[in-house]
């Protein structure tokens, strides 16, 4: 319960907060969470929201009061306690992205905010796996945690209001892509030709919270060939396994 | 089935919102005015989560091409039947044939049609919400376009036959100032107190920057303490963002499900309705509402829905002739009042 806040989000909305960091053992507390206030459910949540460290739970004021809702967390939140004395296997997806150019704008912005080449910052970006803290923000985008702080950047004071489905950005010292055309405040570096987000396939969403991505760099024609093949619903990204402690699913 | 001669503005199929994806970045969408897309299903004998047409600023034209029990709340969008003017808040058979046409919005800006049976284009992941954004719901997930024929369901619980109006007192009026209850939180701690002061103490105006995700206002700064990012978090509807540039955007129906600025406080629902129905240039003053408030306030909107329920049901079951209406105060309690003269 320590450093736990409860917070509120409207008349209809609570959240829990953990901590004010990304971690992943915090995230997994969320996500643990968020799993047993659906067991429990009995219609009076309306939806949970796990992210990188609280939980939204939407809840119906005529069914449940903000009290016994309150109550009915803190009871729960020893059992969503972290735990990684176990082995779990997770997927990491290959995300191929084209960097710089018309395709990531502020590339040369990040490079020369922590002092670096933007060849630097490509082969930071894509050094390591990137777990999937969360999904948000529109359909199947990816939250992702562990980047390197020599690559931080921080978001834009004024928000775009249209960026380009693909976009890969950078926001303090989280990254992604954006899977749909939208608004947004981070800072991009490149465009990925996959598809996160397809509402016409069985499962719409290519990424689940727990899973890794990573980045692999690509040049412009290979883009446009693998964008074709996305296109025409005919892509399958490189997936491989890996062996993480403490894993959602363990 | 009923055809689409001209889509106007922006049209799109909404309802109740897409529920249950959140967690996978889907936003709920739905009708952005819940209170007129809740009395439009009743008037037009729906059940309360059908499909309707939610129009913006400028309606459309439509064609029907069989006989339909239509209905229309929301915005004055001047609407005429086969020429002849219709009201808003209103519920008629249109016959075989029949062309409906809207025009501007003399008032407010959005205007919901419910058709008996509600619309049925395909269920996208539980709802046949049009998200644009992502191309899903609705028609391919599109607005309106001329041509486009609208299906229509089995979504009712009823047919009715005659003439419905709604009472006066359940008709809202849009004005181009309102007042909007806010309760603080979930980041109100990232804002200094001038900051807080600011934002209850000044009036903001709606930019052009408004649409179904988020109405963008213009005003006095809004301060924060030190700063305005946080570690992305969740949104819900009616959740004041307040980025770095110290102007306040709030999240409406297509909203991101999750967002990195500071949110000083969230608009309580039921004054979210008044919100759909403001438009560019509308001005804003937000008043601080406390907890028990803020849960009064969803309790009477919910009483008002099921008395609007029960009116409608009652108003069906008389001679549609003449009635006085009265309101009588006994032992401080309001009654309204209807009486008729029966033959």
């Amino acid at each position: 319960m320590e450093g736990v806040r409860i917070l509120a989000a409207g008349e209809q909305g609570l959240v829990v907060e953990f901590a004010n960091k990304i971690e992943a053992g915090i995230n997994r507390q969320v996500h643990r969470l968020s799993g047993l206030l659906l067991q429990q459910n009995q219609g009076e949540i309306k939806e949970v929201v796990p992210t990188y460290r609280s939980l939204l739970v939407y809840f119906d004021p005529a069914q449940i009061t903000r009290k016994l809702l309150t109550d009915r967390v803190i009871s729960l939140i020893h059992a969503a306690a972290d735990d990684d004395s176990g082995l779990a296997v997770a997927k990491v997806i290959s995300i191929p992205v084209c960097y710089g150019g018309e395709f990531g704008p502020d590339i040369a912005y990040v490079a020369q905010h922590n002092g670096i080449t933007e060849a630097e910052v490509i082969q930071i970006h894509t050094s390591v796996p990137y777990l999937v803290y969360m999904l948000g923000f529109t359909p199947g985008f990816p939250y992702l945690g562990g980047m390197s702080e020599k690559i931080a950047t921080p978001r834009l004071q004024k928000p775009r209001t249209c960026i380009p489905a693909g976009s890969v950005g950078i926001a303090g010292s989280q990254t992604g892509f954006y899977p749909v055309e939208s608004p947004g405040g981070w800072q991009l570096i490149g465009r990925t030709p996959v598809k996160a987000f397809n509402p016409k396939a069985d499962n719409p969403f290519l990424f689940a919270a727990g899973d890794y991505l990573q980045f692999q760099p690509i040049g412009v024609s290979e883009y446009e060939e693998i964008a074709a093949k996305a296109a025409a619903g005919l892509y399958q990204p490189v997936i491989r396994d890996l062996k993480v402690k403490g894993g959602l699913n363990s | 089935m009923i055809t689409t001669i001209h889509p106007g503005l922006f049209t799109t199929v909404q309802d109740e919102g897409r529920w249950g994806y959140q967690a996978f970045g889907m936003p709920v969408a739905g009708a952005m005015d819940r209170y007129a897309y809740y009395a439009a299903n009743i008037l037009a004998g729906n059940k309360p989560a059908a499909a309707v047409l939610e129009m913006t600023l400028r309606g459309g034209h439509f064609r029907f091409e069989a006989d339909y029990y239509v209905s229309i709340c929301g915005a004055d969008m001047q609407a005429r039947l086969n020429g002849t003017p219709v009201k808003s808040w209103s519920g008629f058979l249109v016959g075989a044939g029949s062309e409906l046409v809207f025009d501007y919005a003399i008032s407010g800006c959005r205007t919901y049609v419910a058709i008996n049976g509600g619309i049925n284009t395909p269920v996208v992941l539980g709802s046949r919400s049009t998200y644009t954004r992502a191309a899903v719901g609705g028609f391919d997930g599109r607005a309106l376009q001329a041509g486009d024929v609208i299906p229509i369901g089995k979504d009712a619980d009823a047919a009715p036959r005659n003439p419905r109006l709604l009472p006066a007192e359940f008709i809202p009026a849009y004005r181009d100032q309102i007042e909007l209850r806010v309760l603080l939180g979930p980041q109100d701690d990232y804002f200094s107190e001038a900051g807080i002061t600011t934002f209850f103490n000044s009036t903001y105006c709606i930019s052009t920057e408004a649409d179904r995700m988020g109405y963008r206002l213009e005003g006095s700064i809004i301060e924060h303490k030190e700063k305005a990012d946080i570690i992305s978090d969740a949104l819900c509807q009616g959740a004041i963002q307040v980025p770095g540039h110290g102007m306040p955007i709030i999240m409406m129906a297509d909203r991101q499900t999750t967002g990195g600025y500071t949110k000083i406080g969230t608009v309580i629902g039921p004054d979210l309705s008044l919100l759909a129905q403001a438009k560019p240039g509308d001005s804003i003053v937000f008043k601080k509402c406390s907890e028990d408030d803020a849960a009064a306030a969803f309790a009477l909107e919910r009483d008002a829905c099921s008395r609007l329920q029960q009116v409608v049901a009652y108003n069906e079951q008389q001679p549609p002739g003449p009635a006085r209406h009265f309101k009588i105060t006994v032992n401080k309690q309001l009654y309204h009042v209807e009486i008729r003269e029966v033959k």
